[in-house]
């Protein structure tokens, strides 16, 4: 009884001394989605990017640690090239004027489409903001990265680099 | 006995009222979080006026501590 509290005890203070913010998970299909354009209107799926790493970064105007990731996934995405690698951005504001606003001050040149609804992090069950999804050219989650700082990008371009690698 | 029988019946009735008050609390999800990020909704919404009052109120109980408490934000990591 003693040595399975103690055993208990040890596994939780463990569980809370480790602090990762860059999970890799167990490959599994990304939940397809059909949302618009934030600007256009234009409905895009993630199939329509199938064969290209994606980074998927769910975000929202209220999020402080987006005022530093959107200007650094921009650059990555510039660094890498949109041939083979894509950072897909979803604005969860429930109104997306505020998406637009936050865009005009941190103005990005990847796609940015809104979902108001909040049926897409809920499929990808999000819990916490910002966290992004890495999906490498066969549609299935390769890494899950809750949180943002960043020193943060450095992992971010080693893992897409990988997978960009893998794909050929 | 009957004593007790009524103890119980008193208690019951604080604790169902309790219980119904309480399904009517919800989770908050993580992209729900906007309206508390909110200015209005800070428990401080001007740190640095804050900062003053309490240094000079602290100065002239000549104590310190237990005026702040967390609350509010987009929990955002």
């Amino acid at each position: 009884m003693l040595k399975s509290k103690w055993l208990c005890s040890t596994a939780l203070m463990l569980s809370l001394i480790t602090n990762v913010s860059w999970a890799e998970s167990d490959a599994q299909p990304a939940p397809p989605f059909s949302l618009p354009d934030i600007y256009s209107g234009e409905s895009k799926t993630l199939e329509d990017y199938k064969g290209k790493v994606i980074y998927l970064d769910f975000w929202a105007s209220w999020c402080g640690p987006c005022r530093q990731s959107l200007p650094l996934l921009n650059e990555l995405r510039d660094e890498l090239g949109s041939e083979y690698f894509e950072v897909i951005a979803i604005n969860l504001d429930q109104n997306p004027e505020d998406g637009k606003r936050f865009l005009q001050k941190y103005p990005v040149n990847y796609p940015v489409l809104t979902d108001t609804t909040g049926s897409t992090p809920q499929k990808y069950q999000l819990s916490g903001m910002p966290t992004s999804y890495l999906i490498d050219q066969n549609g299935e989650i390769q890494g899950v990265h809750e949180g943002f700082r960043s020193s943060d990008i450095d992992k971010i371009r080693k893992a897409v680099q990988t997978l960009m690698r893998q794909g050929g | 006995m009957n004593h007790k029988i009524v103890s119980h019946k008193v208690m019951l009735l604080p604790m169902l009222l309790v219980a119904l008050g309480m399904a009517g609390c919800t989770a908050v999800q993580p992209w729900e979080r906007g309206e508390l990020a909110r200015t209005e909704m800070k428990w401080d919404p001007d740190p640095m006026k804050s900062a003053l009052r309490d240094h000079i109120y602290f100065s002239k109980e000549g104590s310190s501590g237990g005026a702040s408490s967390g609350g509010g934000g987009c929990g955002c990591n």
